[in-house]
């Protein structure tokens, strides 16, 4: 178990150094949800009544757009390169690369996430400092890294791969979307946490049971 | 190459004579619904259809966990059938209940529940054929679309749940006091009858579109695996 979590921890350290010498899948992420978020601004005029009900869904719509960049990115570059065979040809498990990359996609999102939500605080003055809340952002992007990278490995060893990620994810993770946006929204709203926990339940039971099946199918999509 | 099957013809004309039957049955045995008149006539179809839709779905699905298991081609070919079937099926029931929307909810589309899970599932199937499509090495797209098939039959049941979760307008016809309001109704016996028998119907139609979507599948292999032989032989 011990040797387990050392070589799905040295998956993770290696994205991160790829990462940290040139920056380009935080930088892109970054700056897109940026973008999305002053689209929207003036896409849907955010006055103070709309803003109350639709910055939810705002938010969510931006993570999970900065994600879907993440995540081909990820995979993309070890195609590209050559690595993804390497990452085979390493004598552990198939499901180390799995969690490995599905950790290191998550931490990425999460990084991006801890740097959107406070612009997001000053631009619309909800409070996003709230643990609750907190909570939510991170079982709704635990969701979205585990289909998105099990998808996302399938994607790029397909002919289409730039257009096909989108298309196979998102139809697939409207739960957490519905229930990360309703469950931020009772944060936002100050309602009683009686009101809208059924969806917090309802994002830590799509986590549990997507991550389980990635886990046994991943073999899978790596066999040759 | 194969013939094809008796049993095959048999059900293809009994499958015709059931759905024949059951259009029958709706226009001329079940009784006019008092309150929302002809345009009633669309529920036998339509839950028909979306049950077929529903139906390939599972089988779908069933067929990706004997693909992964066993690694045998013709459960690629059944998976692939199902989804082709059901996505038109589906279609035809998203069109019906639309047709069926209008004069009683007053709307062509509300975004309920079992319509947006509807639309999802429709989606999910686009996708599918789209991930066959994007992949070209046989083996690898079996694996792929198998577990694509998986997935999507494992999110759905929390999708619909989520969407419930909502807000529902979509009426619960059979045994619900509560759904009169919203254009819901209580079948009598001659209903009953034409109902589930459209069901049975379209449940034959199904696996008689099934078979034949397989069958052709299975040439398909047959032909390819000839072209294969014949190039090399020509080297």
């Amino acid at each position: 178990m011990k040797l387990y979590l050392r070589a799905v921890g040295a998956v993770i350290w290696k994205d991160f150094r790829a990462e940290w010498r040139n920056r380009e899948n935080l930088s892109a992420m970054l700056v897109f949800s940026l973008l999305v978020i002053l689209i929207f601004n003036f896409a849907l005029e955010l006055d103070l009544n709309a803003r109350a009900s639709l910055s939810a869904g705002v938010l969510w719509t931006t993570f999970i757009f900065a994600g879907t960049i993440g995540l081909n990115h990820s995979l993309a570059v070890e195609k590209d390169r050559g690595c993804l065979d390497g990452l085979l040809l390493a004598p552990v498990d198939r499901s180390v690369i799995y969690f490995g990359k599905a950790i290191g996609n998550l931490v990425f999102m999460l990084i991006v996430e801890a740097i959107v939500l406070p612009i997001f605080n000053f631009l619309y003055g909800f409070n996003v400092f709230q643990p609750g809340f907190l909570g939510v952002v991170i079982l709704g992007s635990i969701g979205y890294a585990a289909v998105g990278t099990l998808l996302s490995t399938m994607v790029v060893q397909a002919r289409t791969r730039d257009i096909l990620l989108p298309i196979l994810l998102f139809p697939l993770t409207l739960p957490v979307i519905i229930a990360a946006v309703r469950a931020s929204q009772g944060f936002f709203q100050n309602l009683p946490l009686a009101e809208f926990s059924i969806w917090v339940n309802i994002l830590v039971a799509y986590d549990l049971i997507f991550i389980a099946v990635a886990f046994m199918v991943f073999d899978y999509i790596l066999e040759d | 190459m194969k013939a094809k099957p008796r049993l095959l013809t048999a059900l293809d004309i009994l499958s015709f004579l059931m759905v024949l039957t059951a259009a029958g049955l709706v226009f001329y045995y079940a009784p006019v619904e008092k309150l929302m008149g002809a345009v009633q006539k669309v529920f036998y179809f339509h839950v028909a259809t979306a049950w077929v839709g529903m139906l390939g779905f599972l089988v779908a699905a069933a067929a990706g966990i004997f693909y992964l298991r066993r690694g045998e081609e013709q459960w690629d070919i059944v998976g692939v059938s199902a989804v082709e079937i059901s996505l038109v099926f589906f279609l035809i029931a998203i069109i019906m209940g639309s047709i069926w929307a209008r004069p009683i909810w007053n709307t062509w589309w509300t975004w309920d529940p079992r319509l947006t899970t509807a639309s999802i599932v429709e989606l999910i199937y686009a996708a599918y054929m789209l991930l066959r499509s994007g992949v070209d090495d046989p083996e690898r797209r079996a694996r792929f679309s198998a577990i694509y098939a998986l997935f999507g039959f494992i999110s759905v049941p929390l999708t619909f749940i989520s969407i419930r979760l909502l807000r529902t307008i979509h009426p619960i016809v059979i045994g619900s006091a509560e759904a009169a309001g919203q254009g819901g109704f209580n079948m009598d016996a001659p209903m009953k009858m034409a109902f589930f028998f459209s069901l049975a119907a379209f449940s034959v139609f199904f696996a008689d579109l099934l078979w034949h979507r397989i069958r052709l599948g299975e040439l398909k292999a047959a032909v390819e695996s000839l072209r294969v032989k014949s190039f090399q032989e020509e080297k």
